[in-house]
Order: C-alpha cells, then structure tokens, then sequence
C-alpha cells in the first residue's frame, strides 16, 4: 500500500513538474545555449548506439522470418515483416529504451549531484529557477531529438534486415526495397515517430525528477540513477503500449 | 535606542516528514549585526537559513525580513527578497559547469545587473575584495577548498546584498584559511555594513567574528545575547560550546547533548 501512495505521490510531482516546464517554455524562458548543448550531448552522442541497436535487430528480425516464414513459403515477405516491425515497434522502443539508460541516467546523475552539492538551491538563492534551468532545456531536447534518432534507428534497422534478407533468403536488395516500398506508409512512419516524442519527454521528466529529489549524499546518487533507469525502461515499455493503443484508435 | 530589526522569526516549526527540526522558534536579527547561530549538528541551524530565502517552506508561524511576510510573498517579490540576502554555501555549491566568471556574474545576468562589461567589471571587483584577482576564467574543480569558499563568498556579495547568510563558511577548511575566511566576514560587515548570520559549531570563528550569539537547543533558540555573556549563559550546554573543542568529552557526560 505505501508503495502506491509514494508512486503516485511521484506521479503527482512529475504532473506538477510537467506543467512548470509548460509554463516556461510558453514564456520563452529558457536558455538556447543549453538547448543546444544538451541536444548535442542527448541526441547527437546517442547516434551510435541508436544505429548500432538498430542494425542488429534488424538484422536478427530478418533472420527469424526468414526461417520462421520458410515452411509456408513465406520467406520471400521478410521485408515487409521486418519494417512493419522496425518502423512501428522497435524503432521508436529500442532506442527509447537504450537512450534513457545513457542519457536519462546522465540527467539523474547531473542534477543528483547538483542537488546534494546544494548547486539547486544555489540557483534559486541567486535568483534563478532550476526548472527553467536544468528541466526545460532537457525536456525540449529529448522531445526534439529522439523523433530524430528514431528515424535513423528506422533506417539503419531496414538496412540490417536487408543484410540478412540478401543473404539468407537469397533476395535481392531491389526486391527487399520495393516490398517495404510497397508496404509501408506514412501514417506506419507516423505511428513510430508519435511514439517517439512521447518516449523523449518520458526519458526527460523523469531523468530530471529523479535528480532532483535526491537526497543522501553520494550514495543518494546512486539510488536515483539506478532508480531512474528502471522507472525511464518501465515507462517506455508501458506507455508503448497504450500510445499504440491510443494511436491504432484514431488511425487504426 | 532599539535596534532596528531587519529579520524576525516567530514560532516558526519545520518538520520533515515525521521529524521535527524548529518548534516555535523565534529570533530577531539587527540591522548591521553579526549574528552567529551555534548549536549541534542536525539541530537546524541551516535548516534556520534556508527557511529565510525560502529554499524550504515552514510549516507555521511567521518569518518577517525587511518588513515584508517572507511566507506570502509571489514570485516577484521572492526574487527581490534574494536579491537582496546573499548566501554563502557549506560546499560553496559552485556550478561546476561554469567558469569563475560566469559563476559571479550568475546572480547578476539572473538579476539584470548593468551592462556585460559593468558585470565583468563587478566580477574582478569582488574577487579583489576576498582576495584573488584575475582567476575569472579557471573552472570551480581545478579551485581548493579555501578558494572555493572564497569564489562563493565573492558570488554572494556580488549584486551587493542588504544581509548575507554563511553556512558552515569555516568548516573543512585549514586554519589559515579559516582566519582568512574570518577577516573576510569582519572586513565585509566592516566596509559594507552587511547585516550577517553565520552558523557555525566553530567557536573560535564564532568569538572572532559575531557580535551577538544565538543558541539553538531543544528545536528553538535557548538562549541569546552578546558574545561576551555567553560564558555566563547557565546554559549547561551551551556551556560546553563556549569551552570549544579542546578537552576531551566523556560518554556519561555526553547524554545531555543528544
């Protein structure tokens, strides 16, 4: 029972902080040097392991419809199967999932630290609102960024499954990309990329929350990352759910 | 003649969550006073500060600075209220991120002070005043402990505050740098005639430098006055303090300390 109270006590802090963000960006209030340098440092220095992510699975998806798709005569659809699944599910998750551990985690650590340093109250006691800060500038940049890296991880991922597509069904690379050309959509290139914001603004919040509500020294620290890393995971993996839900109701 | 009296806590309590800190506490600060808050660790005394500023919120009674109910006031006004009491932090709470400029400019980029010139200028100024000209472009990790504090004194002081707030501003530190850190108080209080609060469980540093001490037991302020009368409070305890950290202190004694 105290576990749900403090999850929604938590669930109510991010609400409020959430709304705090609004406010300041609708104000203008933030600063574009920061912006830049967190978009830089969330998106730009997670490309390699969105694409690296991306190849493999995509790759590893090919080889399984291949093989799975076989006794049906089935193999030759790989292609279709693989985006479909890229472009809608793993894309957008995968990189989520990966990026909050690398960037949200940083998030926590960062202002985890400024908070046990008393670096948080510092800015206040100078004037200034860590919200506008520290939350605003990360929250645009996840938001910002991670639609980007999803289109990356989406194309690196059909990449990969062309790769084991070629190799294993003996297809060409022409036919592999005439099938996903012939599948996929806008609104399936949509769906992932939806997603995606979403998934940016969860890794973000939290990331930013769970270090301010630090407390307890270094060890402190700790405990946030750790935490923020399983909470960023859970609510990308929960939240897909009924994001995909919601989107498949409006353009099932 | 009364002394004129800049801030007043009244009754003030804070707990948290289940653990009270301040219970009905009250105490006033004088214009261009220094006034040092003694007392154990985890009694409250920077709990005390941050309370003024409002980095925490109380939980009731009423704390009045410059007049003004630091308890009901908007945005606005709450940035006036910091702009005009500086603080200086334990760990000196540098952004480490920034260089020593933009670190002392910070308050007066936030506060719309001058021009970016006038700010540079004000910059070498303060760091002159505690002591350490031309550092503006090194970065907080590469500064000792000493010369943090210092950077973070000269932050304070930097959009010239009516009344500023040391936490703990010798702690950790060698004793050169603690005399130095002493002579700055007394020099600020001196040529600026900055009202000061400085809490300290530093007794030497608290008779060097205060005028009046306050004595924070049992969750309020147990006893006040000048420095001098502190030896003859009858405060058992604070009898202790005033005895300092030579000697040793038996655990059967200790039990009225906790």
């Amino acid at each position: 029972m105290a576990h749900v109270v403090r999850f929604l006590d938590a669930l109510g802090d991010v609400g409020v902080l959430t709304g705090q963000v609004f406010v300041c960006i609708f104000r203008r209030r933030f600063s574009t040097r920061t912006l830049w340098e967190q978009m830089d440092r969330a998106g730009v220095g997670s490309w390699s392991i969105a694409t690296l992510t991306a190849l493999f699975t995509g790759a590893v998806l090919a080889l399984q419809f291949a093989t799975g798709l076989q006794p049906y005569g089935g193999s030759l659809y790989t292609g279709k199967l693989v985006a479909l699944g890229i472009i809608r599910e793993l894309g957008p998750t995968l990189t989520a999932v990966l990026v909050g551990g690398r960037v949200g985690a940083g998030f926590t650590a960062e202002i985890g630290s400024m908070t046990v340093t008393e670096q948080v109250d510092a800015i206040q006691a100078l004037g200034a609102d860590p919200v506008e800060k520290l939350v605003v500038p990360r929250v645009l940049a996840c938001v910002f960024m991670l639609p980007l890296l999803t289109l990356l991880a989406d194309f690196v991922g059909c990449f990969g499954g062309m790769l084991a597509t070629v190799s294993e069904v003996g297809v060409t690379p022409r036919f592999y990309v005439s099938q996903i050309m012939d599948t996929l959509t806008v609104v399936d290139l949509f769906h992932g990329l939806f997603k995606s914001v979403f998934f940016g603004y969860f890794i973000a919040i939290i990331g930013c929350y769970m270090g301010l509500r630090t407390a307890g020294g270094t060890e402190g620290v700790g405990r946030s990352t750790t935490g923020s890393v399983v909470a960023i995971s859970l609510a990308v993996l929960i939240g897909n759910f009924f994001l995909t839900k919601l989107f498949l109701l409006v353009y099932g | 003649m009364e002394p004129e009296v800049v801030i007043r806590f009244r009754d003030v309590c804070k707990s948290f969550g289940p653990k009270s800190v301040l219970s009905g506490m009250s105490l006033d600060v004088h214009r261009g006073e220094t006034l040092t808050i003694v007392g154990g660790s985890g009694t409250g005394k920077s709990v005390t500060l941050k309370l003024l500023i409002r980095l925490l919120s109380f939980d009731s009674g009423a704390i009045e600075a410059f007049g003004d109910d630091v308890g009901g006031l908007n945005a606005r006004e709450l940035l006036g209220l910091r702009r005009r009491i500086g603080m200086l932090f334990q760990g000196a709470a540098l952004f480490d991120s920034l260089t020593v400029l933009e670190n002392i400019a910070y308050p007066l980029v936030e506060h719309d002070w001058g021009t970016q010139a006038e700010q540079r200028d004000r910059v070498a100024q303060v760091l002159e005043m505690v002591g350490m000209p031309g550092i503006e472009d090194l970065r907080p990790p590469e500064l000792s402990g000493g010369m943090k504090k210092r950077v973070g004194l000269a932050r304070a002081i930097a959009i010239e505050p009516d009344v500023i707030l040391y936490d703990e501003p010798t702690t950790g530190l060698d004793p050169i740098n603690v005399r130095r850190i002493n002579g700055l108080i007394l020099e600020l209080q001196d040529k600026l005639k900055m009202t000061s609060i400085v809490v300290t469980h530093d007794m030497e540093s608290c008779f060097t430098v205060t005028d009046r001490i306050a004595f924070l037991f049992d969750k309020k302020v147990a006893w006040i006055g000048p420095k001098e009368a502190a030896a003859q409070s009858g405060h058992e305890v604070l009898q202790r303090f005033t005895e300092g950290g030579r000697g040793i202190l038996r655990p059967e004694d200790a039990g009225l300390l906790t």
